[in-house]
């Protein structure tokens, strides 16, 4: 019966077989292996694109050169065991990684997570958001051809590393969220030295604005590029800042709240087409800008707020959730991440699934290619901000 | 025989020069100028004796190292052009320089011709980069190629015609003529009888010279590294060198054309012996400072996209220079030479360029701006695509 309704389901769909390129027949048509080792394919990505001189035809995203299989690993490793790995899904933002796993098995046990541990949370997703969106806003502008700003969000990344080490002793991959809280408590003179960080950061981003937001070249190489309307963002199931620059107002630490964001004030900004049409690649690029000073703002937020006390739910050392399944799902840097985990209610987990958002951006780019040039495909794949490994996992 | 033995001493002079000084300078004052704008700190492991000279000896060190490399070569390639590409670049790189005067008595050839062997030869640069992508067989080389060939063929045009203007003012051809013209008092130089010209061949000689924001050739995030992408070793350098020596010949132009060559201002030269030196020194100072300009424009500006850059080059900017010529070759007709009224008339002639070119622009931005013309062919190329 089931392979009888798999058949019925995959019938529309013709044939699709691995060797679709090979029968390909070229008219006029250049075939260009874009990838995997090229410098703006942000990692290991592949694209095998179809030009007709400088305009794209089509382009495929050939994904799977990244694949770890880390959730595969899951299956393999104790529940807190699992949480390093996390880390490797999305190393750009590896702290809503964390953050999305360890809600997912707390919402399996149905741990309470004190407060202050939420605060602190908070404050790493968030730091870690800043650090993501800028190598986002350095790595569009160094595909556009300018390396100064690239050069110059590195530099604001590396202070919060700096900050984040202090907070856990890692720079990328922090392994700092424990399933029921946090691992460390923030260290004497945090909030102190955090703020003196977010008052020269957000002075500087002014800086940063001159040199390549407003920059004319800058904005008509992204204005009506690639425009993603409304409806196309919620068919292809686009989210977080990607889904927002199409003019969906839709933010889970808003819309579906979790952890301490009930409590903190702070506006989602809604792509407006700043320089051409609503959806294009300018949206999602300055989104991000916008989006840096909401996190910077959350970050203060929370530093004023917390009180004393524990960081971490009483957690037995040898983890066992009781059998049963569990989502959860986080606003990470790169849009709603989930987790779904699965347990026969062994020390090891059944099933472990991350849905993130690098994934289903990129069913966007062979629709989306069409008609674009070659340098509008790099800019438009750096402005959805895609990571490798948190395609293929 | 004293003959033979002076230009020979001249032309081992001009090419320690440009390319014993110059060039490795320019190597290493990128770096450092970059880190600088970078916020980093740029070349300093480079040493000798642990004397780390701000990472001077870094173009040396990058000699050593290229040199001793491979020089891989794709199997595929065609054998002779392959190998020949690089030669052509380098070669109408260098070669332009034997007509540039960086003194009164420090030219290797003045030819009759003098500006237009320049343009003659620096044209053929583009056989260099054209030949590289197509015999090396490789996707990215062909692109760059491609856009390396659209965009300095285009560009030249402008090139040439912004000169044109100059030559109109000085009625002459000859480099050194041209400097020669301009002694006296400042107001004598280029830039102040055409300075709407010396903004449009400053834009058209980045072009040239396929440094950012026109460095699509390359266009590293996009085409890897472009036509040279399948070169390394020495060849690689010339084609690299031959990029910053086309760079400071255009700033070289640049100097002669529009700030005076090796003339002091308000100092006249009457073969003095100090005066050699000097102007020397100034048209050597003149040369570097635009040709730092160009790098600051370099590591501040990102790339334009193929359609962009020749939109620019063939509605505004080509459009320009033409009503330049026409309004200089007017003015220079009109009023009585050398006058005061003439020098006036052609400032307001400029600066009328300039007003119907904003005008222009303007007009154009309504319905017509950079982009809006490309969409609407993009769009019908993807209708194209889709059938």
């Amino acid at each position: 019966m089931i392979q009888d309704g798999a058949a019925e389901l995959f019938k529309d769909l013709g044939e699709i077989d691995s060797g679709q390129f090979e029968h390909y027949e070229p008219e006029e048509e250049m075939i260009l292996n874009m990838g995997p080792q090229h410098p703006s394919t942000h990692g290991v990505l592949n694209f095998i694109v179809f030009t007709d001189g400088e305009v794209i035809r089509k382009a495929v995203p050939d994904i799977g050169y990244l694949h770890r299989s880390i959730e595969k690993i899951g299956e393999t490793v104790t529940w807190p065991g699992f949480m390093p790995y996390t880390d490797r899904v999305d190393y750009v933002a590896a702290m809503t990684a964390n953050e999305g796993y360890a809600m997912a098995v707390e919402k399996l046990m149905g741990l309470a997570v004190p407060k202050r541990a939420h605060y602190c949370r908070a404050i790493a997703s968030e730091l870690g958001r800043i650090a993501s969106h800028m190598i986002a806003l350095g790595a569009i502008a160094m595909d556009i051809g300018a390396v100064t700003p690239f050069l110059w969000c590195i530099g604001h990344r590396e202070r919060i590393n700096d900050l984040l080490e202090e907070l856990c002793g890692a720079r990328l991959t922090f392994n700092y969220v424990r399933i029921g809280g946090v691992s460390w408590d923030l260290p004497d003179g945090y909030a102190a030295k955090t703020n003196k960080f977010l008052d020269e950061f957000i002075g500087s981003l002014y800086e940063f604005q001159n040199l390549i937001s407003n920059n004319p070249i800058f904005v008509e190489r992204l204005r009506n590029v690639a425009i993603v309307t409304r409806d196309e963002a919620i068919d292809y199931n686009l989210v977080g800042p990607n889904l927002r620059a199409s003019g969906v107002d839709w933010d889970l630490r808003r819309d579906m709240p979790y952890s301490i964001y009930p409590e903190l004030t702070f506006r989602v900004p809604v792509g407006q087409g700043w320089a051409g049409t609503v959806g294009d690649s300018y949206d999602r690029f300055y989104l991000r800008f916008l989006e840096i000073q909401e996190s910077a703002f959350m970050v203060r937020q929370c530093l004023l707020q917390m009180e004393p006390g524990e960081i971490m739910a009483k957690v037995p050392r040898n983890l066992k959730p009781p059998a049963g399944e569990a989502y959860a799902r986080v606003e990470a840097a790169r849009g709603d991440m989930g987790y779904y985990v699965v347990s026969d209610g062994g020390p090891i987990a059944y099933r472990v699934r991350a849905r993130t958002g690098s994934f289903a951006a990129m069913g966007m780019i062979e629709a989306k290619s069409r008609g674009l040039m070659v340098a509008d495909l790099v800019a438009f794949i750096a402005s959805l901000d895609v990571v490798a490994p948190e395609i293929d996992r | 025989m004293e003959l033979l033995l002076i230009s020979t001493l001249k032309v081992i002079l001009v090419f320690a020069i440009v390319l014993g000084a110059l060039s490795p300078l320019a190597g290493w004052a990128e770096r450092r100028q970059s880190a600088m704008i970078q916020d980093r700190v740029g070349p300093n492991r480079a040493s000798i004796g642990g004397f780390r000279a701000w990472g001077l000896f870094h173009p040396i060190a990058d000699v050593i190292k290229l040199m001793t490399k491979e020089d891989f070569v794709p199997a595929t390639r065609n054998r002779y052009l392959h190998t020949a590409a690089p030669m052509i670049a380098f070669w109408s790189a260098v070669v332009t320089f034997a007509v540039i005067p960086f003194g009164p008595w420090l030219q290797i050839a003045n030819l009759d011709i003098g500006v237009l062997f320049i343009f003659g030869i620096a044209s053929l640069g583009v056989y260099g980069a054209t030949i590289a992508g197509w015999a090396s067989n490789n996707k990215y080389s062909l692109l760059g190629a491609l856009r390396a060939s659209a965009m300095m063929l285009s560009y030249e045009v402008t090139l040439g015609l912004t000169v044109v203007g100059v030559l109109i003012c000085f009625s002459t051809v000859g480099a050194q003529e041209l400097v020669v013209a301009q002694a006296g008092p400042i107001w004598n130089w280029g830039i102040f009888k055409q300075p709407v010209a010396f903004v449009l061949f400053f834009v058209a000689a980045m072009a040239a010279t396929k440094r950012a924001p026109f460095d699509l050739p390359e266009g590293e995030s996009e085409i890897v590294a472009g036509y040279f992408l399948e070169y390394s070793g020495m060849k690689f350098v010339m084609f690299y060198m031959g990029e910053y020596i086309e760079m400071f010949l255009w700033s070289a132009l640049a100097t002669v054309l529009f700030f005076g060559g090796w003339q002091i201002p308000w100092v006249p030269f009457e073969g003095q012996t100090w005066y050699e030196f000097a102007g020397v020194a100034k048209f050597l100072a003149v040369l570097v400072a635009i040709a730092f300009l160009q790098m600051t424009v370099r590591w501040t500006l990102p790339r334009f996209r193929y359609d962009q850059v020749m939109d620019l080059g063939w509605k505004m900017l080509l459009p320009a220079s033409i009503g330049n010529v026409v309004v200089t070759a007017v003015v220079i007709i009109a009023t009585p030479a050398g006058g005061v009224l003439q020098r006036v008339a052609l400032l307001v002639g400029n600066a009328v360029v300039v007003l119907v070119a904003l005008a222009v622009a303007a007009a154009m931005k309504g319905e017509n701006k950079i982009g809006v013309t490309t969409e609407a062919l993009r769009t019908q190329r993807s209708e194209e695509a889709v059938h």
